[in-house]
């Protein structure tokens, strides 16, 4: 069981308040991710789900107890840090075993658990071993089989992955997602990184300065972002966003003439758009065609950045600045003008709060 | 051995004496001299009788001039190397000295009476070891009893020192309080007040609470250092707060998270106080002496003001037992500095 319910959660340091009333459920078994910015707060709520801070107000509730005055130790949860914290007096199997031992459990069963989670991660033969004698990736899943052998109702991980070389990260990541299939426990799970929260989330909390921006499924946060700050965090290179006022609508169809004057023609799909109101038009790097096409601008090459299976084009159009990702080689130097078209590409229209429409 | 030499003489000027190897030679050397004569000396003299601590000019080593029973004197006469006014040079002892004459006699005939000038003539000298200064006062001084005080007084009052000032650091680092910073500051602005301005009011209390002429009234009043503090709450600074997050999520409590992971971690820092504890405690006189005023309580220190009297100094006694008494801070000192090594309490991390 790892039901997890925050209800307006605020969290303040003095006078700097961190988290703005955050509400939140976590089901059972679910693999959330907390993606943000640095000091989006995102680790401070996952201190706070793990009691090592007490909210300044709201309710945090785990399946279904409200647990704002239970101490960290007693909420049933587990976490692995950063840093990893591992206890560099203790090795390997003492480390696995304290938190066991202050629960007074039996030492048969301690070294049972011990050697299922070693066998699990494969560290048996450094379980004598102190941390300082290990490599990174080796404490990294020391670190996790501390929060195993705990069998918790959830695991907190904050950012496990960002200490490692980019190689083992991606075999990490697999690791943990087979881990989190295995155990079907609970798992939240802090990054920065995107890639890591598209491969491994059931679903993504966007947090930007305390609040939450959006919550959904990977694809549902890449294919429809809720507003310009998810829709510039989530994918990579990040969208392009072009300004501009609409200038005629048609029932299918609109018009919108951009910044410097070029025109653009755009899907409505329902929504209600005002002739003469500001816009803001997203598309995606990967959507724009090279060419001139039928719903084409005219751009100005800046950078070519060629990486051999795609070419990343920084152009300039009229002022504005827009990123092509284009696949395959292209024989492009900086300083021509080219022709992007939009035809077939998927477009995001915000409005002037950044909210989509 | 040829690769230390090597070492040691390594010069910056290739062939000849940069300037910087003539100050480094100078510095090396005069600070051997300073700080490691006056132990040489202490080492040496602790041997010497009480003529030959006497004797001018002092020497390192212990030198006693030889002496040879005459016929026809009572007792030993010293005995010299001697110039003769005919140019030879003979050994003779000498019988008595008047003015800047000596008069001296061959041992072989002890009828003829010599007169030598004194500047003619150098003392025979051997080396000899005054063993008795040791071995004396285990018989008639009672070392046992007071080593057994010293050690005992060090011993607990650096165990208590340890835990007590650890506790303090503990709290004073890694717990956020209102009024931190003003305790850190408190506890540092009491190491402006010297022994002697709290002397007597101490002395009220410790008499007060009946601990005068027991060991605890020397011990209790010093386990409490500022310096400790201070030394112990800054290492403890440097443990990351992660471990004890960590700690926390194991369910460890405030006491086993302060003995279990803050203290190993703390170690070299700990063993830094443990040298000064025991040094500050083996070495404290004032205190000792105001509060023990039964002869069979005195640590060693003030044991050994016994040799020093108001007319008469036994410096004989002393330096040999200020030898003895050095013995336990230098074993301490080499046993603990093996743990003043770079902390391992960030090798748990990355």
């Amino acid at each position: 069981m790892g039901h997890i319910k925050l209800t307006n959660v605020i969290k303040s340091f003095g006078a700097i308040d961190v988290l703005h009333g955050i509400n939140l459920e976590i089901n059972d078994g679910e693999f959330v991710v907390f993606v943000g910015p640095s000091g989006c707060g995102k680790s401070t709520l996952l201190r706070t789900i793990a009691g090592l801070e007490k909210p300044t107000g709201g309710d945090l509730a785990i399946d279904g107890k409200v647990v704002n005055d239970v101490p960290a130790a007693d909420r049933g949860l587990a976490m692995v840090f950063q840093s990893y914290a591992l206890y560099p007096h203790m090795s390997v199997r003492q480390n696995l075993a304290f938190g066991l031992e202050n629960t007074r459990m039996p030492q048969a069963e301690i070294a049972e658990r011990i050697a299922e989670a070693a066998r699990m991660l494969e560290i048996e033969p450094y379980l004598d071993r102190r941390p300082g004698q290990l490599s990174g990736g080796q404490r990294q899943r020391v670190a996790i089989g501390r929060a195993i052998v705990r069998r918790p109702v959830a695991f907190l991980l904050d950012e496990p992955l960002s200490n490692l070389d980019a190689e083992l990260r991606g075999s990490t990541r697999a690791e943990l997602a087979a881990l989190h299939a295995r155990l079907s426990a609970t798992m939240i799970y802090v990054t920065h990184d995107q890639v890591e929260a598209m491969t491994l989330a059931d679903r993504i909390v966007v947090l930007r300065a305390g609040r939450i921006e959006q919550v959904g499924t990977p694809l549902e946060l890449y294919n429809r972002p809720a507003n310009r700050f998810v829709a510039g965090f989530i994918g990579s290179p990040h969208m392009n966003f072009l300004e501009g006022a609409v200038e005629a609508v048609h029932p299918q169809k609109a018009v919108a003439t951009l910044v410097g004057g070029n025109r653009l023609e755009f899907p409505v799909a329902g929504a209600t758009i005002e002739t003469g109101s500001r816009i803001t038009l997203g598309v995606r790097p990967q959507h724009i065609c090279l060419g001139p096409g039928e719903n084409s601008i005219p751009a100005k090459i800046r950078l070519v950045e060629a990486l051999g299976s795609e070419t990343v084009l920084h152009a300039d159009v009229a002022g504005q600045k827009i990123l092509v990702v284009a696949p395959g080689q292209h024989d492009l130097s900086p300083g021509l003008d080219i022709s992007l078209s939009l035809s077939t590409a998927p477009i995001h229209l915000f409005n002037e709060k950044g909210l989509r429409l | 051995m040829s690769r230390i030499a090597a070492f040691i003489f390594r010069r910056k000027g290739r062939n000849g004496w940069h300037w910087t190897d003539i100050v480094t030679w100078i510095w090396l050397v005069g600070g051997l001299l300073i700080m490691f004569g006056p132990a040489v000396w202490l080492v040496g003299s602790s041997f010497k009788s009480p003529a030959a601590l006497a004797e001018f000019p002092p020497t390192i080593l212990p030198y006693v001039t030889q002496k040879a029973t005459v016929e026809g004197y009572d007792k030993p006469l010293d005995l010299y190397d001697a110039t003769l006014p005919d140019g030879r040079k003979a050994v003779l002892a000498e019988v008595r000295r008047i003015g800047v004459i000596s008069q001296m006699v061959d041992p072989e005939k002890p009828g003829e009476i010599i007169k030598v000038n004194i500047s003619q003539r150098t003392p025979v000298r051997t080396m000899a070891f005054a063993t008795t200064n040791y071995t004396e006062p285990f018989t008639h001084f009672d070392f046992v009893r007071y080593l057994w005080n010293s050690v005992f007084v060090t011993v607990t009052a650096t165990l208590i020192t340890l835990v007590v000032n650890s506790m303090a650091a503990f709290a004073l680092s890694k717990y956020e309080f209102r009024g931190r910073t003003f305790a850190m500051l408190l506890i540092l602005a009491t190491l402006m007040v010297p022994l002697s301005v709290i002397m007597v009011p101490l002395y009220s209390i410790v008499s007060a609470l009946g601990l005068f002429n027991n060991l605890w009234g020397v011990i209790l009043p010093t386990v409490a250092t500022p310096t400790g503090v201070f030394i112990l709450r800054q290492y403890m600074l440097t443990i990351p707060d992660e471990l004890i997050d960590a700690a926390r999520m194991d369910k460890a409590s405030e006491w086993q998270i302060y003995w279990r992971i803050v203290l190993p971690l703390t170690a070299p820092a700990l063993a830094v106080l443990a040298i000064f504890s025991v040094v500050w405690r083996w070495n404290d006189f004032l205190w000792p002496l105001i509060v023990l005023s039964r002869k069979e309580l005195y640590t060693l220190q003030v044991g050994l003001s016994i040799y020093s009297g108001e007319l008469n100094v036994q410096w004989h006694f002393i330096l040999a037992m200020t030898v003895v008494t050095m013995i336990p801070v230098v074993l301490v000192f080499i046993f603990l500095q093996r743990f003043i090594t770079t902390g391992i309490a960030g090798t748990g991390l990355k």
